[in-house]
């Protein structure tokens, strides 16, 4: 490639080889044209995410208009709004997708009320090299399997467990697996996905905006009231998007200390699982989507979508 | 810029749309799906194999819990290392909790050979998931108890589609130091369960739902039920009541059988349907007992069959032959808890006793448990003149009752 | 920070508390790796190291382990490739549709796994007909994985800023020299808080894995999934967590030393 090499002098004087000389045509084409540019950037993430996912999310949704054979479970593609009516009608879909939103919501706020505190000390009080064990501390969890930690509330829920240890001398025992356990346990499991975006939204926030409102006058009360949160706020519903998420569609803690309750994620599980039904699980599986996807829209006015 | 942004995203949306409606195709060679049933439809065109070639050096197993060890539960229970070693197929096995994931995951094509109870076979059939089984390449079929052979959930139109592996009832287990006195029906997880609130346990399944049905059969028998898979409207809406009503008392319901052996252990479950390995395993480790109760019980005929798309069809027969054989089906059968199909394995149980426990040869025995089988719109205790509720109505039901 | 000593206190105290809640399952499973009892009784009445030993020996723990950093790595270089791009693309550029596609990049984690998880198993089996296995398993993590990278990457290229690379470009060096030697040095922390974040995501999954990987494929989640409840192995299971807890300590401190940065990157 290099057999015939003419010179010629480049901008600063460099000698240019017929290689270089073909990279720079090719960057200078590119200098000139930022559509190129932009296309060439944007190809490979949008063929994979526009058009790979987004079409298999589509071929999902379509597939909720469809049924299955119940005998052979095989899918027979004739159009129908028959899942979508069953979703409709029948009250326990409705009950289901109610009480996944409510044990959602739990989770957001109690992760909210206990990551906030802890995410305002690790940003303005804690010195540089606390902040970084602080930091190390709360990103340690997200590496132990998400099973073994839901197995270890299994066993601490459990009769003779470490929550009937730890409160039995204040007369409560452990409320065994239901609702609460799965609130516990997966407001545990997303916790540091709280405390994340809220300590860089603490983070930057400067001190200054809370040293000149002290200076006008507020008390620290104020402060925080009226400067403070509203600044974290969109950082909190940064966390609030995958505390929410996260729940709304899980199905795994459910059944390790959920009991006999089921969620969402459970009947859409169970559907394309068990009942082989991929139209129904699909339709089931919209419900979900819409809730997130509104979610999404009704944050991005807030700019948490930023603070990701 | 506007507009290459704009046809770009036009172009990636009519893409997805067309990618989207060309897939997920049904399988083609499923034509029936009018009259699904026994004798009632026409399975698809398959072929058995004629001949028997060398093993092709794997194989992918789909087994109830139990079914195909190879040492890693317990590592003196292995009859896969031994079958590896004799034939040269590397083995996987995948365990399934319920007949609903049996089905579901033999669709995936992944697996070549199944147990399936009689709840799956018919729709693995009639789906054309599996292809019949030629017997004459199985040499110790002839061994099998001939009232397992030729029965309606392995044989269809004549045309057999699998090897009998054995056959068992569902159980009665309980927790002998908090449940007393020892029961004796089904009664204590239905009427009786109050008793034991928040730590009654039951099978997660919607076939279960017979299990209620059989218990109404021999307590309300005004609603004339005669088949626990042949309800009608009327009668599901009974059982469906009767199981939400023990709902109130159900802790956990179990698909997975380790999770109820664990269950039982640390006593958060006391009492519940059971099958005999989770009792043996559950014995070491906690008080527990079983029992047959007196209105009888559902149970389960399991048949082995080949995959039609499988890619190891020598080594599934190969595996076929091998469970059947009188020492490997004696030793499933011992450590499984259930009566053995090749009546040679007697001989070879540990327990001289086992087969008389388990009543293997008697076909009048077997004959009053209510297998697992498919309910289907056309009753199956012959009705015709009224509907019955098919297996989606059971599993719409089954997700209303667990709420 | 003008905040009066009983809030301080009080911080502190809220910080400990949390932490104690967020350590306590975890010094529960350390504890019952070493329980004899296997059905995890509390408290333990005996420690063995029996478990421990046979961790060291179980080849499914450690083929498991060995598939899932295989799969992890994988994602993790897709996501990189592809996040970055997408972050320069949204970075440097305004065009029609800009929101629309940091939309489509947050959605992969925004929507619920199981969504994920079964569009892409229906795409990957009906549609495209192939079957599923570790290519189909890496091509799933690293769709989930490219948001985390991409949020890191966009991030630090906000604050950067483009004169950089101006300049550069102004003292003549093309585009791909400016890229090597002006862009990548400033953005490598960030590639790397968000690799390691990607990397953590991918070995822990376990939804979208279920959904995704062949029935030979088994990653670190799907094993301990299938032995959690079996008597014999799960003190094994919880060996293993008390070996990563362990051992993750190595991974975050070095993004931490690397980046930085002190946010711990962003997810």
């Amino acid at each position: 490639m290099t057999a015939t090499t003419t010179e010629r002098e480049g901008a600063g004087g460099g000698v240019l080889t017929a290689a270089r000389r073909g990279k720079r045509s090719v960057s200078a084409f590119l200098d000139r044209s930022p559509r190129v540019r932009l296309g060439g950037l944007l190809a490979a993430p949008f063929f994979w995410l526009g058009v790979a996912y987004l079409g298999a999310l589509a071929a999902l949704f379509i597939s909720a208009f469809w049924t299955t054979d119940t005998f052979t479970g095989d899918v027979v593609r004739s159009w129908t709004l028959e899942n979508f009516r069953t979703l409709v009608h029948e009250d326990v879909y409705r009950t289901i997708t109610i009480r996944t939103i409510w044990v959602a919501a739990l989770v957001t706020v109690v992760d909210a009320i206990i990551a906030f505190p802890m995410a305002f000390y690790m940003a303005k009080i804690a010195s540089p090299r606390a902040q970084k064990l602080l930091v190390v501390a709360i990103l340690m969890p997200l590496w132990a399997s998400y099973l073994v930690k839901a197995y270890a509330w299994r066993i601490m829920f459990s009769e003779g467990g470490v929550v009937d240890w730890a409160f039995n001398p204040f007369g409560i025992g452990s409320p065994g697996y239901g609702l609460t356990a799965t609130v516990i346990t997966l407001g545990y499991m997303w916790l540091p996905f709280m405390i994340l975006p809220i300590y860089a939204g603490l983070e930057r926030l400067p001190n200054s905006l809370m040293e000149a409102s002290s200076d006008l006058g507020a008390r620290p009360a104020r402060t925080f009231r009226t400067v403070v949160l509203p600044m974290a706020f969109p950082a909190v519903v940064a966390g609030s998007i995958f505390t929410f998420s996260l729940t709304l569609g899980d199905y795994i803690a459910v059944r390790i200390v959920g009991g006999t309750n089921q969620l969402l994620g459970n009947v859409v599980y169970d559907n394309i699982g068990a009942a082989n039904n991929l139209p129904f699980a699909a339709a089931m599986a919209t419900v979900p989507v819409v809730i997130m996807l509104i979610y999404l829209w009704a944050v991005r006015r807030t700019g948490a979508l930023e603070n990701l | 810029m506007r507009t290459v942004r704009r046809a770009l995203v036009a172009a990636a949306a009519s893409t997805a749309l067309i990618v989207a409606a060309c897939g997920t195709s049904s399988d083609d060679s499923s034509s029936s799906s009018e009259e699904p049933g026994t004798g009632g439809f026409q399975p698809p065109d398959l072929q058995a194999m004629s001949s028997l070639g060398d093993g092709e050096g794997q194989l992918n197993i789909l087994a109830w819990p139990g079914y195909a060890e190879d040492g890693s539960t317990d590592p003196k229970v292995d009859w896969v290392t031994p079958f590896e070693e004799e034939t040269g197929c590397d083995v996987n096995v995948k365990v399934f909790g319920t007949s609903d994931e049996a089905v579901s995951l033999m669709k995936t094509g992944e697996y070549d050979v199944v147990s399936a109870s009689g709840d799956a076979s018919l729709r693995l059939i009639a789906g054309g998931d599996v292809e019949p089984v030629n017997t004459d390449l199985i040499p110790n079929y002839k061994d099998v108890w001939p009232f397992l052979k030729d029965q309606p959930w392995n044989t269809v139109n004549g045309v057999n589609y699998g090897v009998p592996h054995g056959w068992g009832a569902n159980l009665l287990m309980w927790n002998t130091d908090v449940v007393k006195p020892a029961p004796t029906s089904w009664g204590v997880v239905f009427d009786g369960g109050s008793k034991y609130s928040g730590e009654v346990t039951a099978y997660d399944s919607p076939i279960y739902i017979a299990d209620a049905a059989l218990y109404l059969m021999k307590h309300q028998p005004d609603l004339g039920i005669k088949d626990p898979y042949a309800l009608d409207q009327d009668q599901l809406a009974a059982a469906v009541d009767l199981l939400k009503q023990q709902r109130q008392n159900v802790g956990e319901y179990w698909s997975d059988y380790l999770k109820e052996i664990q269950a039982f252990k640390s006593g958060s479950s006391v009492v519940g349907t059971t099958w005999q390995v989770i009792v043996n395993l559950a014995e070491a480790d906690a008080p527990v007992k079983a029992i047959l109760p007196e209105e009888g019980s559902t149970g389960w005929s399991d048949t082995w069959m080949v995959a039609a798309n499988s890619d190891h069809k020598n080594c599934a027969y190969m595996w076929m032959n091998h469970i059947i054989s009188p020492e490997a089906n004696a030793q499933v059968a011992e450590w499984f808890g259930e009566a053995p199909a090749n009546r040679k394995a007697c001989a070879m149980t540990a327990n001289k006793d086992h087969c008389d426990i388990y009543h293997a040869g008697d076909a009048q025995y077997a004959s009053q448990i209510h297998w697992w089988t498919t309910p289907i719109a056309q009753c199956l205790d012959g009705r015709t003149d009224v509907q019955c509720t098919d297996y989606s109505d059971w599993t719409q039901a089954w997700t209303e009752i667990k709420g | 920070m003008t905040l009066s000593r009983p809030t301080r206190i009080a911080l502190l105290v809220a910080l400990i508390v949390g932490l104690a809640l967020v350590y306590i399952p975890l010094l529960v499973v350390v504890v019952n790796s070493f329980n004899v009892d296997a059905t995890f009784a509390w408290p333990p009445d005996q420690l063995t190291l029996e478990w421990w030993r046979k961790a060291v020996d179980n080849t499914g723990a450690r083929d498991a382990i060995w598939t899932s950093v295989k799969a992890g790595l994988l994602a993790t270089l897709v996501a990189l490739v592809l996040g970055t791009l997408a972050a320069f693309a949204l970075a440097r550029f305004r065009f029609f549709g800009r929101d629309a596609v940091s939309l489509l990049v947050i959605l992969p984690i925004a929507l619920p796994g199981i969504v994920t998880g079964i569009a892409l198993n229906n795409a990957f089996r009906t549609i495209i007909g192939i079957e599923l296995g570790f290519v189909t398993l890496v091509i799933a993590h690293a769709t989930f994985c490219i948001v985390v990278v991409f949020n890191n990457v966009i991030a630090r290229l906000r604050r950067l800023g483009g004169n950089f690379e101006e300049a550069s470009m102004d003292l003549g060096a093309d585009t791909f020299t400016t890229f090597r030697l002006v862009t990548f040095p400033m953005l490598r922390s960030a590639l790397l808080a968000g690799g390691l974040l990607a990397f953590a995501l991918s070995f822990d999954e376990i939804i979208v894995t279920t959904f995704t990987a062949g029935a030979e494929v088994q990653t670190l989640p799907i094993w301990i999934f299938n032995n959690l409840f079996r008597p014999n192995q799960a003190p094994i299971v919880n060996v293993i967590g008390s070996a990563l807890i362990v051992l993750s300590v190595i991974p975050i401190y070095l993004a931490q030393r690397l980046s930085g940065e002190t946010s711990g990157g962003r997810i």
